[in-house]
C-alpha cells in the first residue's frame, strides 16, 4: 500500500507515463463524462494533488460478471483506473494476498482511512438463516459487509445483485438474498445496476468520485444521473421504426433482417434505464439490440420475474395462473359480458310477465 | 384549514342529499349540463385512450416503405396522450364541479360507507338487480349501488390510470420535465417501470368491465323505470 499522499500523477509517472499523454488522459475522460471544457484541467489538478481513494471491493453473492466487465473498460483503460487512479486495498478475485494476510488489510484500512475509504460491493447478502447462505472468511458475508460499511465514506453497488437483488433474489428467493439498501441504510449508496454493468459507466464513476472527491448526482433510484437518466429506448438506433410502427413478428421474418424495432418481440428497452444504446459494449462495438436480440431490462429492478423475456406483456404470477394484463382483463370482461346478458334476458322475461300491474304495485319495504 | 372546509361543505352536500325528496326533480337542467357535458368527453377520451392503449400494448402489424415515410405509432401514441390530458383535465373540472356544483355532484367522489342508511340502500338496490323487489329506492342522481361502483371501479380506476399514465409519459418526456416531477413517486412504489406498465395495462381491463356493467345498467334503467333519461 502507498503512502497516504501519494497520488494518481506521481504513480504514472513512475510508470513511465508522459505528462502529455496524462493530459490526453484526462480531456478524454472529461469528455467520455460529458464535461465541459474546463473539467479536463480541473481532473489533472485533481489527479496531480489529491491522495488515491482508498477502495475495498467485496463479493457477496454474485458471478464476478461485474468485474469481468470492469477489466474490460477501455476508456479510461482499466489499468489506469486499476493501478493508478484508486489503490484498490482489497478484491478476494485479483488480489495477491490471501487467507489471513488478506483479511487484515480489511481491518488496516477500516482503521487508517477512517470514513475515507469506498467500499464496492458486487453482489448481495443473503438474510435468512442468518446469512449462512454466503460465507466469507469463515464469517457470514451480511456482518463482513456491516462492518466495512460502517466506517466507509460512501458505498457503490455494483451491478444488479447489490442494487436490486438478480437472480438470487428472483422468485421465490430461498436464500433470502436482498439488495444493499435493505442492509445499509446509513450511508450514501450509488447504484451501478446491470447484469453486468458496462465497463466505461464502472470506471467512469471510479474516476468522476477520484477527481471530485464527492458522489456524483443520483436520480431517485440511487443512480448517477449521467449513466442512467435516459432510458436504452430514448436513444435506440431502431427508436425511428418504433415510430413509424415497424416491428419484427418472428425472429427470423424479413423484419428482423432489415432490423426493423423489437418491440413486439418483448424488448424491455422502453423501461430500462441504461447507457446501452449511447456507450454501447466492448468500447463501443455493439450492443444488444443491435446484435438483433431485444433488451433484457437487465439494469431494473426484479428483472427476471418480468418476463417473458419475449413478449412484451408481463405474466402475471397470481393463485397460480399464469396470464398477462390482456388475458386476464380479456376474461374478466367476457364473465361481466355473460353476466350482463344473462341478466337483461331475466329482465326482458320479468318485464314481459309483469307489466300490467307493475305500475299497481305498491313499494315494498326491503 | 381548506381541507376541513371542504369536507364539512361535503358532509352539508350529502345532507342535501338525503333531504332531497325522492320525486324525479332532476329537471334543473343548467345545474346538471356540465356534468352531462362532462360525462360525454370523458367518454369520448375513454374509448380513445383504450383503443389506443390496446394498440400500444400489442404494437401494429408492420408498416411497410421506409421508417421516414411511416409515422403510426407515433400518432396512435399520440392520440392516446392527447386523449390522456382531455380526460385529465376533464377530471380536474369535474372535481372543481363537485365542490360547487349540486349535491349529486358530489357523488361520485363522496360514499359515505360508514353510514347504516347507505347500506340499507345498497341492500334494496341488491334486490332490485335480484328482482327480489319491483321498486328502486333512488332516483335522484345514483342509486347507492352505482354510487360503489361509480366510485371504486371508475373515480379509483381513472385516477390511477392518470396516475400511472402521466408517471409513464414522464419517462418519456425525461426526468427534468414536469410530468416526471409531479408524478415520479409512483417509480419509488414500483422501481421497474414494467410493472407500472402491467398495472396501467390491467387498469384498461378494470374500465372495460365498468363500461359493459354502466352502458348496461343505463340502458336497462331507461327501458325500465318511467321517465328516467339516458342522457
Amino acid at each position: 500500500m502507498g503512502g497516504a499522499t501519494e497520488t494518481f500523477y506521481s504513480v504514472i509517472r513512475r510508470q513511465g507515463m508522459t505528462r502529455r499523454s496524462f493530459h490526453k488522459f484526462c480531456s478524454l475522460t472529461a469528455a467520455s463524462l460529458g464535461l465541459g471544457p474546463l473539467a479536463a484541467s480541473s481532473i489533472a489538478n485533481a489527479l496531480e494533488t489529491k491522495p488515491r481513494v482508498p477502495v475495498i471491493w467485496l463479493h457477496g453473492l454474485e458471478c464476478t460478471c461485474c468485474s469481468e466487465s470492469f477489466i474490460r473498460s477501455a476508456h479510461p483503460l482499466i489499468k489506469d483506473a486499476l493501478l493508478s487512479m484508486i489503490s484498490l486495498d482489497y478484491d478476494d478475485t485479483i488480489m495477491a494476498a490471501a487467507g489471513h494476510q488478506a483479511e487484515a488489510i480489511l481491518e488496516e484500512t477500516r482503521a487508517k482511512y477512517k470514513g475515507r475509504y469506498v467500499l464496492a460491493v458486487e453482489g448481495n447478502p443473503p438474510l435468512k438463516e442468518g446469512g449462512m447462505f454466503c460465507i466469507d472468511g469463515g464469517k457470514p458475508f451480511v456482518e463482513k459487509l456491516r462492518s466495512m460499511a460502517e466506517e466507509s465514506m460512501a458505498i457503490i453497488a455494483w451491478g444488479t445483485c447489490a442494487s436490486w437483488g438478480c437472480v438470487q433474489a428472483a422468485k421465490p428467493n430461498p436464500t433470502g438474498a436482498a439488495p444493499i439498501d435493505k442492509v445499509i441504510t446509513n450511508k450514501p449508496i450509488i447504484k451501478v445496476p446491470g447484469c453486468p454493468p458496462i465497463a466505461e459507466v464502472m470506471s467512469g464513476l471510479v474516476t468522476f468520485i477520484t477527481t471530485f472527491g464527492k458522489l456524483p448526482e443520483l436520480d431517485r433510484q440511487g443512480r448517477p444521473n449521467m449513466f442512467y437518466s435516459e432510458r436504452i429506448h430514448d436513444k435506440c438506433y431502431r427508436r425511428s421504426h418504433f415510430d413509424a410502427g415497424q416491428f419484427v413478428e418472428e425472429w427470423d421474418d424479413k423484419y428482423a433482417r432489415k432490423g426493423y424495432c423489437l418491440y413486439k418481440m418483448g424488448c424491455k428497452g422502453p423501461t430500462t434505464y441504461n447507457a446501452c444504446s449511447a456507450l454501447r459494449w466492448n468500447g463501443g462495438v455493439s450492443f444488444p439490440i443491435q446484435s438483433g436480440h431485444g433488451c433484457f431490462g437487465c439494469s431494473e429492478d426484479g428483472f427476471w420475474d418480468k418476463g417473458p423475456f419475449y413478449d412484451r406483456l408481463t405474466t402475471i404470477r397470481q393463485f397460480g395462473i399464469e396470464e398477462n394484463a390482456d388475458q386476464i382483463g380479456m376474461a374478466a370482461a367476457g364473465v361481466v359480458g355473460l353476466t350482463v346478458a344473462a341478466h337483461a334476458a331475466v329482465t326482458a322475461v320479468k318485464r314481459l310477465t309483469h307489466k300490467p300491474d307493475r305500475a299497481a304495485q305498491k313499494r315494498k319495504p326491503s | 384549514m381548506f381541507v376541513n372546509d371542504m369536507l364539512d361543505k361535503a358532509r352539508k352536500l350529502l345532507a342535501a342529499v338525503d333531504a332531497e325528496p325522492t320525486e324525479r326533480t332532476i329537471g334543473a337542467g343548467i345545474a346538471y349540463a356540465p356534468v352531462r357535458l362532462w360525462h360525454w368527453v370523458n367518454a369520448a377520451a375513454i374509448l380513445m385512450l383504450s383503443l389506443t392503449g390496446y394498440v400500444i400494448g400489442t404494437g401494429t402489424p408492420a408498416m411497410s416503405g421506409e421508417a421516414s415515410g411511416n409515422f403510426l405509432f407515433g400518432y396512435i401514441r399520440f392520440a392516446h396522450f392527447s386523449a390522456g390530458y382531455v380526460l385529465s383535465i376533464g377530471f380536474l373540472l369535474r372535481i372543481y364541479w363537485a365542490l360547487i356544483g349540486n349535491a349529486h355532484a358530489m357523488q361520485i367522489f363522496w360514499v359515505p360507507l360508514w353510514r347504516r342508511c347507505f347500506w340499507r340502500e345498497v341492500y334494496h338496490e341488491i334486490r332490485w338487480y335480484a328482482f327480489l323487489t319491483v321498486e328502486p329506492e333512488r332516483r335522484v342522481g345514483h342509486n347507492r349501488l352505482a354510487q360503489l361502483a361509480m366510485f371504486f371501479m371508475f373515480t379509483q380506476t381513472i385516477t390511477f390510470m392518470v396516475v400511472t399514465g402521466f408517471a409513464l409519459y414522464g419517462q418519456g418526456a425525461g426526468t427534468d420535465s414536469w410530468q416526471y416531477k409531479l408524478f415520479g413517486w409512483v417509480f419509488s412504489i414500483w422501481p421497474n417501470s414494467q410493472d407500472v406498465h402491467t398495472w396501467h395495462h390491467l387498469g384498461l381491463w378494470v374500465i372495460v368491465t365498468f363500461a359493459l356493467v354502466h352502458i348496461y345498467a343505463a340502458v336497462r334503467e331507461d327501458s325500465c323505470r318511467a321517465g328516467a333519461s339516458l342522457l
